[in-house]
């Protein structure tokens, strides 16, 4: 079966309203579905062709080697690249191409490979920052504070602290950023993608330079977070364990291009995935 | 001793983002206000009001302003002469034309004109960043000065090419003109430093704030969760010129009451409220005020001691004393380079522990 047939395949099984995994949890339609991307930078093919799907409340892998396109992928669905060819749609209608702000107001959050936060800022002010989109009063009434913009500091902040308690950072809440270790800025960062209360959330590699505990204690936030909030969730990362663990389906990415797709155990046995990962003569 | 946050209990989101959220500093905080606003004003004479106070008050306002986008927002500004220049021409235009209406007025209205044109100037910053900035903002001190010579309309065609105040009263009370008392102009521009203070603080602290300094620490990732790059950039470009425009109306009309636009408003002015600012410390509302009084009172104190004190010459102490100002600066920035404002807090994270600091 050739890609494309595939690709038709799974287009018409996403017609179906979702279905229940094994473990209780309800998957719903298809919500962000990249039909035919591909991205070229000058004569750089970052992309090629590439369709897939993510479905309401699933979990979404994105692997492949180095230079495979993932982040590209995910920077086109955040809008800071804008494909040449292909079209993206969300909750079911073509998205225009737009810039990033205008797209975390459609409620896709995301973290950063290299972590993004705000060191001049304390952990509160860098998770308040999340919730930016939910913040109405203008520049006038924020200058006289008593009243409307009062109240909705007041009321943002409690849905902070939730956060914060939920990722167990309270004791840092007032450091600086900046002093921070490494572990503990990508879980503030996390905080903040998902202060943003997202539909979709982003993550680039949230995994990526931790030791085996806090790779523990972030995998259990994950689960956590689109098991509680029921928040979708795309990630990157090459902790094959990780993937294959969190994850409800997976897309495998090489060359720019995909080779696989499916559930972490289809995607196991896929020849041209094994190959890609442990290296295959090309011709 | 007195200075302890242990058994101060916050209990509600409100008094934990207060800003003195300890009660010690909340009481010197209200002292210092008192002193300003009550006690100063009955002691105060012509030479303390014309070569400390008001230089530093309006310097305050101008260091509160250009903080807000160099230290909060990150764009880097050398226009400040320039627009507090526009604040200046805007107050005369206005006094001429409507004497009927109050200064306070007025003084608003001019800083609400500088905002105007702060954003006109601002707009290359959406697309150049840094050094690059600084030298398009030079583009507006230089065109700036170069307008308010040039055009004999800004000063009402008068042969000197200079403005001068007319004189404008505050309930009865003359606060621009020859005719002012000096408790008078003090607590005008007071007002308006605390006022200026008080609303750069409630939006820093909240959600303009934050965007701001998003915008600062990493613009990519400010974008990402939902900044508009193009209104954070302009607005803080309009808030920093509001608080320039006050600045250098007040400028203008309650201090120097004539004004030469290259001479008062030149580029030495930009790179002051520079310095008042990136001494003070960046980023801080605290910083803008030590910053103007540091810059403001050090030149005083040096001529003070060289030509009261020593009996030197008064030109070679004023060039020592700019030698003296400079080397500080440096000596400074080298020692403590997140300025007065950073200092001030190591102090107090000190004296929370005083005198038991193990």
């Amino acid at each position: 079966m050739s890609l494309a047939e595939q690709y038709v395949m799974d287009t018409e099984m996403d017609r179906s309203e979702g279905h229940i995994t094994e473990d209780g949890r309800k998957i719903g339609a298809v919500m962000m579905e990249m039909r035919n991307i591909t991205l070229k930078f000058g004569g750089v093919v970052a992309i090629k062709d590439i369709s897939f799907d993510i479905r309401q409340g699933e979990i979404r892998a994105i692997i492949g080697p180095n230079g495979a396109g993932k982040s590209s992928m995910l920077n086109v669905i955040s809008g800071f690249y804008h494909p040449q060819e292909g079209e993206v749609w969300y909750n079911g209608s073509r998205r225009a191409p737009m810039r990033p702000y205008q797209v975390a107001r459609q409620g896709i959050a995301r973290t950063f490979q290299n972590i993004a936060l705000f060191e001049g800022m304390t952990v509160l002010d860098n998770v308040m920052t999340g919730r930016l989109n939910f913040m109405k009063t203008n520049l006038f009434q924020q200058a006289f504070w008593r009243g409307k913009a009062e109240r909705e500091e007041v009321h943002n902040r409690e849905f902070v602290e939730k956060i914060i308690d939920f990722l167990e950072i309270q004791a840092i809440r007032k450091t600086p950023v900046s002093r921070l270790p490494y572990g503990l800025k990508k879980r503030v960062e996390l905080a903040r993608a998902l202060a943003a209360e997202p539909h979709l959330l982003l993550l680039d590699e949230p995994m990526a330079g931790m030791n085996v505990e806090e790779k523990e204690d972030m995998s259990r936030f994950i689960l956590n977070a689109n098991d509680e909030f029921g928040t979708t969730i795309a990630l990157i990362e090459h902790d094959m364990g990780v993937v294959m663990d969190l994850s409800d389906r997976v897309v495998v990415m090489d060359y720019g291009k995909k080779i696989g797709d499916g559930t972490p155990d289809e995607v196991r046995n896929n020849q041209a995935v094994i190959d890609a990962y442990l290296g295959v003569a090309h011709d | 001793m007195l200075y302890r946050e242990a058994g101060d209990f916050k209990t509600s989101y409100e008094d934990d983002s207060q800003t003195f959220p300890i009660r010690f500093d909340r009481l010197a905080f209200y002292a210092a206000l008192v002193v300003a606003f009550g006690i100063v004003p009955f002691v105060i004479n012509d030479y303390w009001a014309n070569a400390v106070a008001l230089p530093f008050l309006i310097y305050a306002i101008a260091a509160i302003g250009l903080n807000i986008l160099v230290g909060f927002c990150g764009q880097v500004s050398l226009g400040t002469g320039g627009f507090m220049a526009v604040g200046a021409y805007a107050t005369y235009k206005l006094m001429t034309a409507f004497p009927e209406v109050n200064i306070f007025f007025h003084v608003l209205i001019a800083g609400g004109i500088t905002a105007f044109v702060g954003v006109l100037f601002g707009l290359p910053s959406l697309r150049i960043k840094g050094f690059y900035l600084a030298v398009a903002t030079l583009a507006a001190q230089f065109f700036l000065v170069w307008l308010f010579n040039r055009v004999p309309w800004f000063y009402n065609y008068s042969a000197s090419g200079q403005i001068s105040a007319p004189e404008r009263t505050v309930v009865g009370v003359p606060v621009t003109g020859p005719h002012t008392e000096a408790w008078a102009t003090y607590l005008f521009c007071l007002v308006f430093l605390a006022g200026s203070a008080l609303i750069a603080r409630n939006l820093t602290r909240g959600a303009t704030g934050r965007k701001w300094m998003a915008i600062r620490d990493m613009d990519i990732a400010a974008e990402i969760i939902g900044v508009n790059p193009l209104r954070a950039k302009l607005s803080a470009f309009a808030v920093s010129s509001f608080f320039i425009g006050i600045a250098g109306a007040l400028f203008f009309s309650v201090y120097l009451g004539a004004v030469e636009v290259g001479e008062a408003f030149g580029i030495n002015k930009s790179f002051l409220v520079l310095f008042m600012v990136i001494i003070g410390g960046l980023g801080r509302i605290f910083g803008s005020l030590a910053g103007a009084a540091f810059l403001v009172l050090l030149p005083v104190l040096l001529k003070n001691t060289l030509v009261g004190t020593l009996g030197w010459p008064t030109d070679l102490a004023a060039h020592l004393e700019i030698m003296i100002v400079g080397a500080l600066i440096i000596v400074f920035l080298v020692a403590e380079p997140h300025g007065l404002a950073q200092l001030w807090r190591l102090t107090k994270e000190k004296l929370r522990l005083w005198p038991f600091p193990h």
